[in-house]
């Protein structure tokens, strides 16, 4: 077992030189000098010159991806090219509204889609199956900007119960109230893979309705609600957690849409105004940053899986 | 065998309610898009006295902030979104069905070459990617279809090669590979045609994933560019007026929901109609 997780640690680092590899080219290929963010209009050309010097800018691009690796590995990710500060720091800086967001649509999205996969499991082919697994089509099929701005709507402009952007209102510092901005946000991000954890626990649940345990309960005259709520769940939770490491890719992608949406002041906002003004060492750090989340999601989740069901073996 | 497998298909989809409904709306939303000059009204024409009318007899959607009338807009949209979602999945296929069977049918050194480039592009968040390269290329109808379908063809090019993998060791493939047939004569002839119903159901998913992701860059304003309508440019412009024109943003959104729930339906009814072992497992 161990030598198994050794192995797979040791094949996620060429992964990640590869990826940083093609972060870097794709960023150093963009049209547009990134020297000219430091020009004043009174600068001549051997002013200008020096700049790109001084930047390393002039090296061949081989040479100035070491330059960036090697700094990269004593953690220094770059400066902005707007505001001159570290990317790093940034990021860090971000990461609390991110992961919060993340964390509890995360767990919103479990908790929900629990009980919703289970119940559609034991009554497959039903009305109940059939209601839910029309939720599931919606929730895959809509837009989440849209979602937000529609709750935005209802929840914000109609009824005033909610805030529609931001994290916090200006002047105040209470957690209650970082929570209230959050509500919104969290639960168009949960819907949207919410879908992926409800088919999930369905498919399993229908599975594990076979066993034969299930039909010992039966047998020593257990209830079903008894046998699906003790028993069956306690058998379909457990490979939850490793949904959780693939559903990575979608949750950052969501993350900068619904943080946009909603002004919140996360990674993915810092990412789209980074956009905005090419800031590439700012869009390279969260390439890689949520590239490195990814990877590692993936690998715990392939890890936790072997230890949940030995039967897995860890391949490849 | 084959034909049976067609007829399973036919029955599955026009025997389940949702598969009609689906098979109808998209059929009513291409023609739509396709014949959306005989709304009578110009999607760009300006009016000014007739800004953000609610919709009503003359203008059945209403008009936006710039009294355009925003059901020819929808209409014009539609065309744009369709004509991306149906050419990005076209090249996307493509690209996964060639680098798929290669990577399957052949093996060895290629093949692990291929998963491994797979793999680094799986790693990094597609969606940051989508929104680089649509900074870097000037964003246009053509780039966005490139840079989508260049995005799209990982996962068909994954089940692709595990299919692959399993024809291939059919006795008929080994029969051809046996009477000395080449090996492109073996994918063609005898590989292809076992992969139709994937790349079927492939595809159809991956339109439903490309209009997403359009609508999506066009949301965030990497799209196609005003005053060109998308159904997502649409949406962003909606943003601005929700107070006081929230019919703004509900037609484009619903537009797109249901095209990809469409879309989504039917890639599993297709799904379970060539798998009939899948429901009954």
């Amino acid at each position: 077992m161990r030598q198994l997780i050794v192995r797979r640690l040791l094949q996620t680092v060429p992964l990640l030189f590869f990826v940083s590899v093609v972060c870097f080219f794709m960023i150093k290929l963009a049209p547009g000098d990134p020297v000219l963010s430091f020009v004043t209009p009174n600068m001549h050309a051997e002013d200008i010159e020096r700049v790109r010097h001084n930047l390393g800018l002039d090296k061949p691009a081989y040479i100035q991806y070491f330059i960036w690796l090697k700094e990269l590995l004593q953690g220094n990710f770059g400066y902005s090219l707007t505001n001159h500060q570290p990317v790093l720091d940034q990021i860090l800086e971000r990461l609390p509204a991110t992961a919060g967001l993340m964390g509890s649509a995360i767990a919103l999205a479990v908790l929900l889609a629990i009980p919703l996969g289970l119940l559609a499991g034991a009554n497959r082919n039903r009305w109940v199956d059939k209601l839910i697994n029309f939720i599931s089509y919606i929730g895959i099929s809509v837009p989440l900007f849209w979602l937000a701005i529609l709750m935005i709507y209802l929840f914000a402009i109609k009824l005033h119960w909610l805030p529609s952007m931001g994290m916090r209102t200006i002047g105040v510092e209470s957690t209650a109230d970082v929570i209230k901005h959050g509500v919104l946000p969290c639960t168009v991000l949960a819907f949207g893979f919410l879908t992926s954890y409800v088919r999930y626990i369905r498919s399993s649940t229908i599975g594990q309705l076979k066993e034969e345990y299930v039909q010992i309960q039966y047998a020593f005259g257990a209830s079903k609600t008894t046998v699906l709520f003790r028993h069956v769940m306690k058998h379909v939770l457990l490979p939850v957690i490793t949904l959780l490491g693939m559903s990575m890719g979608d949750l950052v992608a969501g993350a900068i849409v619904t943080e946009t949406v909603f002004s919140w002041p996360g990674i993915g906002s810092l990412g789209m105004t980074a956009v905005r003004g090419m800031d590439y060492p700012v869009i390279m750090g969260i390439t890689l940053f949520s590239s490195l989340m990814l990877i590692i999601g993936n690998l715990a989740a392939d890890i936790l899986y072997s230890f949940v069901d030995p039967r897995i073996k860890l391949t490849r | 065998m084959n034909r049976s497998k067609w007829k399973n298909v036919g029955s599955e989809l026009l025997g389940n309610g949702m598969g009609v409904a689906a098979l109808i709306l998209l059929l009513l939303f291409t023609l739509a898009s396709v014949f959306a000059f005989l709304s009578g009204h110009d999607p760009n024409e300006l009016n000014v006295m007739e800004r953000l009318t609610p919709p009503g007899a003359g203008h059945w959607f209403g008009t936006d902030d710039f009294g355009r009338d925003y059901f020819a807009r929808a209409l014009y949209g539609g065309r744009v979104s369709l004509l991306v979602g149906f050419t990005a999945m076209i090249i996307a296929t493509g690209i996964g069905v060639t680098v798929g069977v290669i990577s399957g049918y052949f093996g060895g050194w290629l093949d692990n070459l291929l998963m491994r480039m797979l793999d680094v592009i799986l790693s990094i968040p597609t969606f940051l990617i989508l929104l680089l390269l649509s900074v870097f290329l000037k964003p246009s109808v053509g780039n966005i279809i490139v840079i989508i379908a260049l995005l799209m063809w990982m996962h068909i090019a994954r089940v692709i090669r595990a299919e692959t993998m399993t024809l291939k060791e059919r006795e008929f493939v080994l029969y051809a590979k046996a009477s000395g047939q080449s090996a492109f004569g073996i994918i063609l002839k005898h590989i292809m045609p076992g992969l139709i119903p994937v790349i079927i159901v492939g595809a159809t998913n991956n339109i439903a994933s490309a209009i997403m992701m359009e609508s999506s860059l066009s949301f965030l304003g990497f799209g196609v560019q005003p005053p060109n309508a998308t159904w997502g440019s649409m949406l962003n412009n909606a943003q601005g007026y929700i107070a006081q024109a929230p019919y703004l943003a509900v037609f484009p959104g619903l537009l797109i929901l249901l095209t990809v729930l469409s879309f989504n339906i039917l890639g599993d009814i297709l799904r379970v109609g060539f798998e009939p072992k899948l429901i009954k497992r």
